[in-house]
């Protein structure tokens, strides 16, 4: 029977599959941060051990200082705890542990990738939701809550129930100035963000074949907010050559092993899915949020909608509520909203060809708000200091700081004031995200630059004919 | 964990879309431990104001609803974060089931392994239900997990669907890793076996 990509991965993978469906997976990586430390305790107080700590990788992310790779520079008790507890628990239980004085310390869903723990063809999860990133190499990834992480972590299995499958297409090629990032806020802002629920996303087309591993990852990470349990797009020779030569990829006899499984796994051309969708590249403009929900997105050449347009009371409620939070007038153009700061990084966009991709824009040009890059890794940062990146966003006012979640979700300090408007790379514009009262809009990098530089959303596309 | 058999209960109206998870429990309070205690946090900053008093316009802070151990919410409640300390939270608030006509995938997960029971019901079922409360506050509801259904005073009796391997585990109040565990020599074998074929992955970092 012609099977999908999730089909095969999936089959690979069940250990048991019980009548009602409940299956039993192996899960070949399984990937934990600061945050993870609920779940190592669970272990703990049942005095088991850490089944596979050859399959398990952990570095702190989500409460780390982006000012110092020093545990010093996390002044808040708490915060350092969970960083020192990740220390804790990972030398007692022997997993692999990219430390806060580590390089290849970074946002795990950066760090996955860059070191090659990511692979077609795996299942992998992690006890964050947007684990769903790694499915860009054509894995199966998802995220978890501590319970299932503690499972994991127990038996390095997990009993899921098979999602059904969704593919979205989007043909043809970009419009300069359009990012990954546009492509999936346009998808969520086209399905909504249930749209996805139960399902697990197929990216494919021409527009996903054109794109590099950089491009999927941003474009796989936001899966979850269009509600899927994961995103991914098939292995090809850009993925192939992404991960050659990673410190964890295969090498010698084992690439070509390895090469051969991974050539098996692209959907078979007469799979079904259960929902298809289709997007054509051309109609997608920069995007940008202007609610408290990520499919709340328009090409920023748009208008604040009107709530008295909506379809029914339910959302125009919802509308209404999340309008008077981000304080905006129905009719106002995108373009013409004023920004107070802007966050460059997450595990959305932080990775060296966002970082280029930014750097370009503000080469030359000078902040007018306070401005911020967070690397998603140290090794790229690592990188883009041996380009100079970051000598020209200091040069342009930007902050340059060291890598973690940072400003996203906002669990090691790093907070937009209440009532003050974010220009954000991250993922989630929900009500009091990036802190409380805060106001988030989100934006591709290249958008996040033609803002910092502004002061106001503005259309990328005007500052790239002006250069 | 506490199985969940029945419940018959005063039932709180939430008639709001996409509650996420940032809304049930905020990111500043993630770093607690989950012995500390989490009921006082929930949906915090809908529940409190910015000198931490009662909002009376929030539902759970009305007389009516004090006591409400089901909530009835809008579509995709628990939308976003995997963090687990929304259901802890709920679950420690008191309240046992959360009838929606969807759920966050993740949100959805972890409830069942904390004791707290999701049920999806049609839209238009969720709706009328909303209504009732709104119109009669203080209105209890009767969940029935083994019979699948929720029973309403005004006679109207709603049936759910539920995969019959986490019904099983939420009436015995079972845990999952024990259960896991039980399977210990197919895992093995079966780890044996997959593992054969990618070999590699058993490699260190060159």
């Amino acid at each position: 029977m012609p099977a999908t990509l999730f089909d095969k991965i999936w089959a690979a993978h069940a250990i048991i599959v019980r009548p009602d469906g409940a299956t039993l997976l192996h899960i070949d990586r399984h990937l934990v941060h600061d945050g993870s430390s609920n779940a190592f305790r669970m272990l703990k107080a049942r005095g088991m051990p850490v089944a596979r700590p050859d399959r398990t990788f952990a570095t702190p992310d989500h409460y780390v200082s982006t000012l110092g790779r020093d545990l010093k520079a996390i002044n808040e008790p708490h915060r350092r705890g969970m960083v020192e507890d990740l220390d804790t628990h990972a030398a007692e239980t022997g997993v692999t542990l990219f430390a806060l004085n580590d390089r290849r310390q970074g946002i795990v869903h950066v760090v996955g990738p860059e070191q090659g723990l990511s692979q077609p063809g795996m299942v992998m999860v992690c006890g964050d939701s947007h684990t769903a990133t790694h499915g860009a190499v054509g894995a199966l990834a998802f995220g978890i809550g501590a319970s299932e992480v503690a499972h994991v972590l127990a038996t390095q299995t997990l009993w899921q129930k098979k999602p059904r499958s969704m593919r979205i297409t989007v043909d043809g090629a970009l419009a300069s100035g359009v990012h990954a990032k546009d492509v999936i806020l346009a998808i969520i802002a086209r399905i909504g963000v249930a749209g996805g629920t139960g399902h697990v996303i197929e990216y494919a087309g021409s527009t996903f074949r054109a794109l590099s591993i950089e491009g999927r990852l941003t474009v796989c990470n936001m899966s979850i907010e269009a509600g899927a349990r994961a995103g991914m797009v098939a292995p090809d020779d850009t993925t192939f050559e992404y991960l050659s030569g990673r410190p964890y990829a295969p090498k010698g006899a084992d690439w070509d092993k390895a090469l051969a499984l991974w050539r098996s796994l692209p959907s078979d051309v007469d799979a079904s899915f259960d929902r298809e969708v289709s997007l054509d590249a051309a109609e997608i403009a920069p995007m940008v949020t202007w609610g408290t929900s990520p499919e709340a997105a328009a090409p920023i050449t748009g208008r604040v909608p009107d709530p008295a347009d909506a379809q029914d009371a339910v959302r125009r409620d919802s509308m209404e509520r999340a309008l008077a939070y981000m304080d905006l007038k129905p009719g106002t153009p995108l373009a013409d909203i004023a920004i107070d700061r802007v966050f460059l990084g997450s595990c959305t966009n932080s990775r060296i060809e966002d970082l280029r991709i930014a750097a370009k824009l503000a080469d030359g040009r000078r902040t007018v708000i306070p401005a911020m890059v967070v690397p998603g890794s140290g090794l790229v940062k690592a990188q883009a200091e041996a380009e100079g990146l970051d000598v020209t966003f200091k040069r342009a006012g930007f902050e340059w700081r060291e890598a973690g979640c940072s400003m996203c979700v906002g669990m090691n300090g790093d907070l937009v004031a209440p009532g003050e408007r974010c220009a954000s790379t991250s993922n989630r514009n929900f009500v009091g995200r990036q802190g409380k009262g805060a106001r988030t809009h989100l934006v591709s990098p290249a958008m996040a630059v033609a803002a910092a530089v502004t002061g106001r959303l503005t259309d990328v596309r005007q500052l790239m004919a002006r250069s | 964990m506490e199985p969940f058999r029945h419940l018959e209960a005063v039932a709180a109206p939430m008639r709001v879309p996409n509650v996420d998870t940032d809304q049930i429990i905020p990111a500043r309070f993630c770093w607690r431990k989950r012995g500390d205690g989490w009921g006082h946090l929930v949906f915090h900053d809908l529940r409190f104001d910015d000198r931490e008093k009662l909002k009376p316009d929030f539902v759970l802070n009305q007389d009516a609803y004090r006591d409400a151990r089901i909530l009835v919410a809008d579509r995709n409640f628990g939308c976003g974060s995997s963090r687990e300390q929304a259901v802890w939270s709920i679950y420690d608030y008191g309240i046992r089931a959360v009838i929606a006509p969807s759920f966050g995938d993740i949100f959805f997960n972890n409830s069942f392994q904390n004791g707290l029971l999701p049920v999806m019901l049609p839209a238009e079922r969720v709706t009328a239900l909303l209504t009732m409360l709104e119109k009669e506050p203080g209105t209890r509801l009767e969940v029935d997990l083994a019979a699948q259904e929720v029973r309403a005073p005004d006679g109207s009796v709603h049936t759910f669907d539920i995969d019959p391997f986490r019904k099983e585990c939420l009436l015995a109040g079972l845990d999952n890793i024990s259960f896991t565990l039980t399977f210990r020599d197919q895992i093995a074998a079966f780890e044996k076996k997959y593992e054969a074929g990618v070999s590699w992955l058993a490699r260190g970092p060159a």
